[in-house]
């Protein structure tokens, strides 16, 4: 592996991207997962994808769109899509959620449409479905280190604020934090980071990098601190060993990292029951003694 | 009175709010002066929540005018000067990985503001806080591992650590047990009298409540009585009246009904 990652540029690509996006997945997740938004991300990855059959479909008949990453279609359409969460969700002040089966359905149909108008899948299409090891491009590398930069910095800067309205939404609104501004730039963050992490992990599966490593490291934090840096941890070791499993057995990433990912949880959750489990048993012949 | 706009931390002035076409305060006029101890009483659907949300600024009167400190609520942008602890219940969810350093610090948030970040003496203040509702012990804990009482007291320390002039409490005796309910009037006591904080308790808890706070204002969509504690305990029929009405409410409450 060491060997072919000098070797070959490709695998420098899909390694260095995979490293941006397990540091990036996790940390939006955090916040998604304690305001119980987790599946606002599937929503924008299906939106994305419309967006990316949308320019695979222009590519076939504007000699524009061929020289065109596909990507920042993909990107537009997930930001575009993220405004309109926004939008629905004030519009239904009472089933706020209903916005996320609105974007989803409506993503998934309007990518489908242009798929077909399209003519079917290709390869092409089917990398951008479930990531790929060897499509990611050093154009895509550069994008996706630009949105990095972006988006640590902006969380760095508005934590506190993202904290306060995770933890406390009413609370914070009494202290004059603006709910509405914040939620704006978040949502816009969590749009940029589903359209970066696609290359790797793939659409259908950018949702569960951003979900899984927080279930995991929601049952041994102690602290929001403590969840972000076990969150990445964990967000990190499964995209680079899913990529080199994916590298050797010849599979789509997205699923070798998601399993990975599974893997960890386990491994967290039974960890978690017999360390209790001794420290019960301990306590009992303690006091017996 | 001779300057009251010097004395008077919240001026409420025929204030009138409706939920639709149902009207929770009708002509409500209030004047809380800097310094006393209120307790805010009345039975379920009185408006009193309705009342703290007006306070806060969270909901606007359709007719009548508020003012904290002298200036009109639109105005006002002094939110540091007051602190809201909030029925413990309905605000947070308590498997939230924070530690009780993270939540209190959470109340220097608005102060900070944008942009800017928690310096060394913010964190002192942060641990002040923490120790003056005597939490000091639990500092690096999750606030989901903590009792009822000691959660209550950390959102206290919270609402401190901005060194509010005012102080409002909705319910927060709700599901603490008697023992910290004591501790926790003592410790409103000395905020009162050592601090000079201004506290306003909105409670059901009459019995209580009467052994500490300084005024006593009765609503149910009117406001019945505002004055002193003697006056309410001398008055027989507003004391049993709340007393006994609220006793009432709160058991068929907890049976859900007959």
């Amino acid at each position: 592996m060491l060997d072919a990652f000098f070797r070959y540029e490709f695998l420098q690509n899909a390694f260095y991207t995979g490293l941006l996006i397990g540091l990036l997945a996790p940390m939006l997740g955090v916040f998604l997962v304690v305001r119980r938004l987790a599946l606002i991300a599937d929503a924008l990855s299906h939106i994305t994808l419309s967006g990316i059959a949308a320019s695979l479909l222009l590519s076939k008949h504007v000699v524009f769109f061929q020289g065109l990453n596909p990507l920042y279609i993909g990107l537009v359409f997930s930001v575009g899509g993220s405004l309109l969460i926004e939008q629905l969700r004030n519009a239904y002040k009472y089933y706020k959620e209903i916005a996320i089966p609105i974007i989803l359905s409506g993503g998934i149909g309007l990518g489908v449409v242009f798929i077909s108008l399209a003519d079917g899948f290709n390869n092409d299409l089917f990398n951008y479905l479930f990531g790929s090891v060897i499509a990611v491009s050093r154009s895509d590398l550069w994008t996706i280190s630009i949105i990095t930069v972006l988006v640590v910095t902006v969380i760095f800067l508005f934590y506190k604020e993202l904290f306060f309205l995770s933890f406390d939404e009413e609370q914070a609104l009494v202290s004059g934090i603006n709910r509405k501004l914040i939620n704006f730039i978040f949502i816009i963050m969590v749009a940029l980071v589903i359209a970066a992490s696609m290359r790797v992990v793939g659409i259908l599966l950018v949702s569960s990098l951003m979900t899984l490593p927080v279930a995991a490291a929601m049952r041994l934090a102690k602290g929001f601190k403590q969840m972000f840096l076990y969150s990445i941890l964990f967000g990190e070791i499964a995209v680079i060993a899913g990529l080199i499993f994916a590298f050797h057995l010849d599979l789509a990433p997205g699923g070798m990292i998601v399993m990975i990912a599974v893997l960890i949880l386990l491994v967290v959750i039974l960890f978690e029951k017999t360390f209790w489990k001794i420290s019960r048993v301990f306590s009992k012949s303690q006091k017996t003694r | 009175m001779s300057s009251p706009k010097q004395d008077e931390a919240v001026l409420l002035d025929g204030v009138s709010f409706q939920y639709g076409n149902q009207t929770v305060l009708e002509d409500v006029s209030l004047q809380i002066n800097k310094g006393s101890f209120l307790g805010l009483v009345g039975p379920n659907g009185s408006g009193k929540s309705t009342l703290v949300k007006l306070l806060l600024g969270l909901l606007q009167p359709q007719t009548g005018e508020i003012r904290l400190f002298g200036q009109r609520i639109s105005k006002f942008h002094q939110w540091g000067k007051i602190g809201f602890v909030s029925q413990k219940a309905n605000s947070f969810n308590s498997g939230f990985p924070a530690t009780v350093f993270e939540v209190v610090s959470m109340g220097l948030y608005g102060k900070v503001g944008l942009l800017r970040f928690l310096t060394k003496t913010h964190k002192q203040a942060i641990r002040e806080a923490i120790d003056q509702v005597g939490m000091t012990d639990f500092m690096h804990k999750n606030i989901g591992e903590l009792s009822g009482g000691q959660q209550q007291r950390v959102f206290i320390a919270r609402a401190l650590v901005s060194e509010p002039e005012l102080l409002i409490l909705d319910e927060p005796t709700v599901g603490v047990d008697v023992t910290s309910v004591r501790q926790f009037y003592d410790l409103l006591d000395r905020l009162n009298k050592e601090k000079e904080i201004t506290l306003v308790l909105v409670t059901h808890d009459i019995g209580a409540m009467t052994d500490h706070v300084t005024d006593v204002a009765c609503l149910n969509k009117t406001l019945h009585f505002h004055g002193n504690t003697a006056d309410f305990e001398a008055n027989q029929d507003l004391s049993s009246f709340y007393g006994h009405d609220v006793h009432l409410l709160t058991h068929n409450h907890s049976h859900g009904g007959h």
